[in-house]
């Protein structure tokens, strides 16, 4: 048995009378690639800030790598290797794309209070940042603004910066979100060379895709983890059919 | 940054040579006031880069600059009050009193955003501005004379008006340098990222909190530097160097220059307050053009005539005249 790279252990999250996490449970060993899903408002995005340290839980702790990381702000948790990738497209609109690669790399090489010298014109940080492009496949769109992106290319420039960070873990907040068919198939090719390498906890709407790579799959419903288990697993289970009601075909055409 | 030859760097070069010339041209004419009048315009040229570092690069926008304009001069007021006239000491310390103050302000303003930072650093300006209407000791409302200009000890006579108007304008090219060093070191990368999306430069495992703090210090004491210098050039100190509209005034200059341009703020800079000399003077000459007599109270209207100019910068040059300039080379 692997590691375990994240541990969730009891966090819960209320939000007035809306519990968004009920005594959420997780396990995720080392090179693992874990899928989170869940009908809508089951409370991902609110398990995603939790462990990005955007949101602090009310109870519970989140362990990463042996370090309890609860309590922890967001840059702390980048730096042990905890990456994240945004559902809704977060860059720098107004940087080139290699840009904003060579600052993700630039947030692990020691501290930024360094005044003088051109950052541009360190090989140190843009050689790392070309390694990340070409690793998610925008060698060649390196030196365009991002704002000149496709929708596309901009959610593989999210995960390029994800990786230049020297992650142990990343975190994929719908990395499908908004693609189309052929956009989808080109990354989910990419999600399954990443997790090779990379741990993952992958959240996502996109079954096929999900069924497709995951080594184990979580549902969450309501605020609750109500099963945890391989694809085949999940598949059968009669409780998962029952939260998918009315679209269990989703479930159920991917035996 | 390679520089070619566009219409905005010939500009930028065509305009860096007439402040260089300034003090000829005036010998020429026999005038002061045009030494004087440029004098000034550089010393604000200083504060309004230092604010366009911070709200240009850093989308900070201190609506409370002009606090650290009063703090440097009142630093060298009151030093020079008690008797102590020596710029080595004055100069530092008026440095240190306002990146101490600009700590304090950032620290409790940069945990807002938008409006909320922009009334936070007001207050805090205010706050300023009533303690100096406070000091009985120092004139109070009515401000205080410096006798003695800054000295150092027979090194440079600060007052010969030639010279220090040249020690101005190299103060103004020695902040002009630096911000560029700055915006595009590892630092300034760490505060363009942040006014682009700081969510994410957390995300990406940046502190930016300490970033913009650091960065907003540092324009406070380029700010304190121009206090310093303007309160040797008028000779004087009073509350009003650090009124609210004074602060209105250098984000006026930021934005009509050119918002996160290195040159913008000076060409902002020369542009408000040439047209502010300049437009009264213009409106009586076409009065007493128009109605064949001397029409002296038009002249007073002058800012009818320069608000509308400001309101098409803004609305159709975002980039202020720096901004057009540059797209001159793409039309």
């Amino acid at each position: 048995m692997a590691e375990t790279l994240l541990h969730i252990e009891g966090v819960s999250k209320r939000f007035g009378g809306v519990t968004a996490s009920e005594n959420v449970s997780l396990v995720v060993p080392a090179g693992e690639l874990h899928a989170i899903i869940g009908p809508n408002g089951a409370g991902k995005t609110t398990l995603i800030g939790q462990l990005t340290g955007e949101i602090t839980p009310d109870a519970g702790h989140i362990r990463f790598a042996d370090a309890d990381i609860t309590a922890l702000p967001t840059y702390q948790r980048s730096t042990l290797g905890l990456a994240r990738s945004f559902q809704i497209t977060s860059l720098f609109l107004d940087m080139s794309v290699l840009d904003n690669v060579a600052l993700a790399v630039q947030a692990h090489d020691g501290h930024s209070f360094r005044f003088w010298r051109p950052a541009r014109k360190q090989e140190s940080l843009r050689a790392p940042a070309r390694a990340a492009l070409a690793r998610s496949g925008l060698a060649s769109r390196a030196d365009v603004p991002v704002a000149d992106l496709s929708h596309g290319e901009h959610r593989q420039l999210e995960i390029a910066m994800a990786l230049a960070t020297r992650p142990r873990m990343l975190l994929l907040d719908e990395p499908m979100a908004g693609m189309g068919p052929e956009e989808s198939a080109r990354l989910v090719a990419l999600l399954r060379e990443l997790k090779k390498e990379y741990t993952i906890l992958l959240i996502e709407h996109d079954m096929e895709a999900v069924f497709a790579l995951a080594d184990r799959i979580s549902v969450l419903v309501y605020g609750r983890v109500i099963a945890t288990g391989k694809p085949d697993e999940i598949r059968v289970n009669p409780e998962v059919r029952r939260a998918y009601l009315g679209e269990k075909d989703v479930v159920a055409r991917h035996v | 940054m390679t520089p070619h030859l566009t219409a905005r760097n010939a500009f930028i070069a065509a305009l860096v040579l007439a402040l260089f010339l300034v003090p000829v041209y005036a010998v020429w004419i026999g005038n002061n006031f045009v030494l004087s009048l440029f004098t000034r315009i550089v010393i604000l040229a200083i504060a309004a880069t230092s604010l366009n570092l911070i709200m240009g690069y850093g989308g900070m926008v201190s609506f409370g600059h002009a606090a650290y304009l009063g703090t440097g001069g009142y630093a060298v007021g009151i030093l020079a009050f008690e008797g102590v006239t020596s710029g080595f000491v004055q100069w530092p310390l008026a440095l240190v009193v306002s990146g101490a103050i600009a700590f304090v302000i950032g620290i409790l303003s940069l945990r807002t955003r938008g409006v909320y930072f922009i009334m936070i650093t007001l207050a805090f300006a205010q706050m300023i501005y009533y303690v100096a209407v406070s000091l009985n000791r120092y004139g109070a409302d009515d401000g205080l004379t410096i006798y003695r200009r800054s000295q150092f000890g027979g090194l440079i006579n600060l007052s010969n008006k030639t010279v220090f108007y040249y020690l101005c304008l190299v103060i103004l090219m020695g902040s002009i340098y630096l911000v560029w060093r700055i915006v595009n070191s590892r630092f300034g990368m760490v505060i363009q990222g942040s006014r682009s999306n700081d969510r994410r430069m957390r995300a990406i495992g940046f502190p930016t909190f300490r970033y913009r703090l650091a960065c907003f210090v540092i324009a406070g004491m380029i700010c304190g530097l121009a206090g310093v210098l303007l309160a040797n050039h008028t000779d004087f100190i009073s509350p009003a160097m650090m009124h609210w509209t004074r602060s209105g005034d250098l984000i006026v200059m930021v934005v009509l220059g050119g918002m996160g341009s290195l040159f913008g703020p000076t060409i902002g800079a020369v542009a408000l307050l040439v047209l502010e000399e300049a437009l009264p003077y213009v409106i009586s000459v076409a009065g007493r053009v128009v109605t064949g007599h001397d029409v002296a109270t038009a002249k007073e209207y002058w800012q009818l005539i320069l608000g509308p100019m400001l309101l098409l910068v803004v609305l159709f040059a975002r980039g202020g005249i720096d901004g057009l300039l540059a797209s001159l080379r793409r039309g």
